[in-house]
């Protein structure tokens, strides 16, 4: 896929402006591209005032569900005499989801930064970052970045001369998608079993310890600082009416040049690909993910939907995570959600019966499916399960779990069709592997690269 | 009376030597610090008792409720419930292949059966000199550095059955191996240790394998106006809107500007 069409100033690189430079995860290099100007900018104004120009902005979360988050910050209790928390949603599982990990990894600057600016608009002096487990790289960068934010006197006591105190403590997880559903990330960080609590009462209210909470995704908050330091009207400037601003997109599959791509929201898959080489030479696309597994997939014909909150949902899914996963016509949709669902079935905390039980038997008779073992009513059966948990269950993981069966069976139902057909799976693994067709230009293999040294 | 072996462990758990004992509660009193409330120190003590076996062991478990106040069933309960936390000692490179769907598509499936045909261990299983296990893990966030395998929770990139069959003999053959993204190895127990909360202290170690490879930089570089590979090499401005509306600054930053001069006494004091 070429793109002869005049591109259209599509990118603007915000948060990865700085990851090309010289060690960008330090603070000499972030203090460069403005960094720690948001704070100067927010601790020269009311804390309300933070709050009001965060909400006026328009920006929503970027962990999935969209949620404004100037409006969370709002719903804070204030002078309620109990002690507030802000805990960072660092816990990055959705499957196809890339954009946190990388993000901190570059530039753990500006989390740390939107974390001193939130906690002082939402009154807390004891900030938490989540961490999943399983990134010991980025948990060891985070690590660094904050206790160069104490030694400069950006973290602790009287921050920057201003009266403010603020605490981070960075707690690594320990391997539990569910985790990343903010109420059992709460239950989690309390040293339990991360399982999701019921609501209302919401985390604003009671949150943490029982006490007014923020949990908001690392993307969001490292969007702040920019927004603090240039303005509201820059950022409604980018994107659309409802969902200004910018945002990672990360593209990853059966592409030329798979990546992170920060743009204005409402930029579309097609474009997307056109900019970055499209998908894999000789290929063409067959199904993708707006926002992470959980989001209904789409195909072709959306090609040209608007990746924001309004766009993607009108057609049918969510923006979610905006995890553009991408595969090409040699991939095996059954195959593809088969493993989907078990993971849903793996990550199923148990709490609730439709998920934990639905999930158990979606597996059972979708590995029989993909086997060529599957018989006749399979399909209305799968369905029909799938109906049992999407918005029967107690948190989005049962939703989640349910979004690529329905989603696949109402684009690719022949395909499902076939293999109870002919009794088997009639795609081959081998084709769909990145080796299949030689090397990816310009994209060497860790063979190549000779990563030992 | 016969005695019946059921394989459950012995009730209670000895306790660690007193030595041990006194070393991981002095670090499980900085942990525990750390936090407004105590119990909140359970995921990091867990796996500080993982840094010192290798595994959560009933001991570790008793060690943590005693720490806590709680009881050994409340700290199992949550032991049991994290995949991290193992009942087995890992070996000492535990080696992670993402086999979620976009990495067992795009060859992690081909990958992981590689690995257990190579080694002749399954899942969760590890080598009989102790130093490789492997298990299928889900997704660890690096989709568009598909296939990924992950070595003691640091990022192996891109990879393909053989580079993996590599990635393992080297291991076990004491060769040093880097990863993509992160620092140098060290072994399980010394990187749960990391994960219990106590930054690693070789030197540079932070600095190693820079800012991320050619996926992480993509949309950068053609913000730049630079080519990626397999592109015709289409120059991208940003932003997108025709004409600036603000005055503001531009989005994007020149790159290798000079450094600007803080003002000084604003900042604090810096290190």
């Amino acid at each position: 896929m070429t793109s002869a069409e005049p591109a259209e100033k599509l990118l603007t690189p915000v948060l990865s402006a700085s990851w090309d430079d010289a060690r960008p995860w330090t603070l000499a290099t972030y203090r460069r591209h403005q960094g720690y100007q948001g704070l100067k900018a927010a601790l020269a104004m009311p804390p309300d005032d933070v709050i009001a120009l965060v909400k006026d902005a328009g920006l929503r979360g970027r962990g999935g569900a969209g949620f404004p988050t100037g409006m969370k910050w709002q719903f804070i209790p204030q002078n309620d005499g109990k002690p507030h928390y802000l805990v960072v949603n660092a816990d990055e599982s959705e499957p196809g989801t890339c954009k946190d990990i990388p993000l901190l990894f570059a530039n753990p600057h500006a989390l740390i930064e939107g974390m001193i600016i939130a906690s002082y608009a939402i009154r807390c002096d004891h900030a938490f970052v989540y961490l999943r487990g399983e990134v010991v790289p980025v948990l060891r960068r985070l690590h660094a970045a904050v206790a160069e934010a104490y030694a400069a006197g950006l973290l602790g006591r009287d921050i920057l001369g201003s009266g403010i105190d603020l605490d981070i403590t960075v707690h690594a997880g320990a391997g539990a998608y569910i985790c990343g559903e903010e109420t059992a990330l709460l239950d989690s960080l309390e040293g339990r079993r991360g399982q999701p609590r019921l609501r209302p009462p919401f985390p604003a209210i009671a949150g943490l310890y029982a006490c007014p909470t923020v949990v908001n995704n690392v993307e969001s908050i490292a969007s702040v600082p920019p927004i603090l330091a240039r303005g509201k009207e820059w950022f409604k400037g980018l994107g659309t009416e409802k969902s200004p601003g910018f945002t990672l997109y990360s593209l990853s599959g059966h592409v030329t040049n798979p990546g992170q791509y920060e743009a204005p929201l409402g930029i579309t898959l097609r474009q997307l690909l056109d900019l970055s080489g499209g998908v894999r030479a000789g290929h063409r696309l067959k199904f993708w993910t707006p926002g992470g597994s959980s989001t209904p997939m789409f195909t072709e014909e959306h090609l040209d939907v608007p990746l924001d909150y309004e766009g993607v949902g009108a057609a049918g899914s969510m923006l979610g995570t905006k995890a553009l996963q991408v595969f090409d016509e040699t991939t095996c949709v059954v195959r593809a959600v088969t493993r989907w669902t078990e993971f849903y079935a793996h990550e199923s905390c148990g709490k609730c019966t439709p998920c934990r039980e639905g999930t158990y038997w979606l597996v059972q008779l979708l590995e029989r499916i993909e086997a060529g073992e599957g018989v006749e009513g399979d399909l209305e059966k799968l369905l029909d399960i799938a109906d049992n948990i999407n918005g029967k269950s107690f948190c989005a993981l049962g939703d989640g779990a349910a979004s690529p069966i329905v989603s696949s069976l109402q684009h690719f139902r022949a395909e499902y069709e076939q293999h109870l057909a002919e009794r088997r799976c009639p795609f081959d693994p081998a084709a769909s592997t990145v080796w299949a067709d030689g090397p990816r230009p310009g994209h060497p293999s860790a063979t190549e690269r000779e990563v030992h040294a | 009376m016969t005695n019946v072996e059921l394989g459950l462990p012995a009730l209670p758990a000895p306790p660690y030597p007193e030595e041990v004992r006194a070393r991981l509660a002095a670090d499980a009193a900085e942990l525990i610090g750390r936090y407004p409330q105590a119990r909140s120190a359970l995921l990091p003590l867990l796996h500080l008792v993982q840094a010192e076996e290798g595994f959560v062991s009933a001991t570790g478990i008793r060690f943590c409720a005693e720490q806590l106040d709680l009881t050994t069933a409340e700290v199992t309960a949550v032991a049991t419930f994290y995949t991290m936390y193992r009942r087995r000692p890992a070996g000492k490179y535990h080696v992670g292949v993402c086999t979620n769907t976009l990495c067992a598509v795009l060859g992690g499936d081909r990958i992981f059966e590689e690995l257990q045909e190579h080694l002749g261990i399954r899942n969760n299983e590890t080598t009989e000199d102790g130093t490789v296990s492997i298990e299928h893990i889900e997704c660890n966030a690096a989709c568009d550095y598909a296939p990924v395998v992950m070595v003691n929770w640091e990022f192996f990139d891109d990879q393909t059955p053989q580079s993996a069959r590599k990635l393992v003999d080297d291991l076990r053959a004491g060769r040093e191996v880097r990863p993509t993204r992160g620092a140098r190895l060290c072994g399980f127990k010394e990187t749960a240790r990391i994960l219990a909360g106590f930054p690693d202290e070789r030197p540079g170690a932070n600095d190693e394998s820079g800012a991320g490879g050619a996926p992480s930089l993509a949309g950068l570089r053609l913000a730049r106006g630079e080519a990626l590979p397999g592109t015709p090499g289409t120059r991208v401005v940003s932003p997108r809107h025709e004409e600036p509306r603000h005055e503001e600054p531009r989005v994007e930053e020149p790159r290798h500007e000079e450094p600007r001069h803080e003002e000084p006494g604003q900042e604090g004091t810096e290190a």
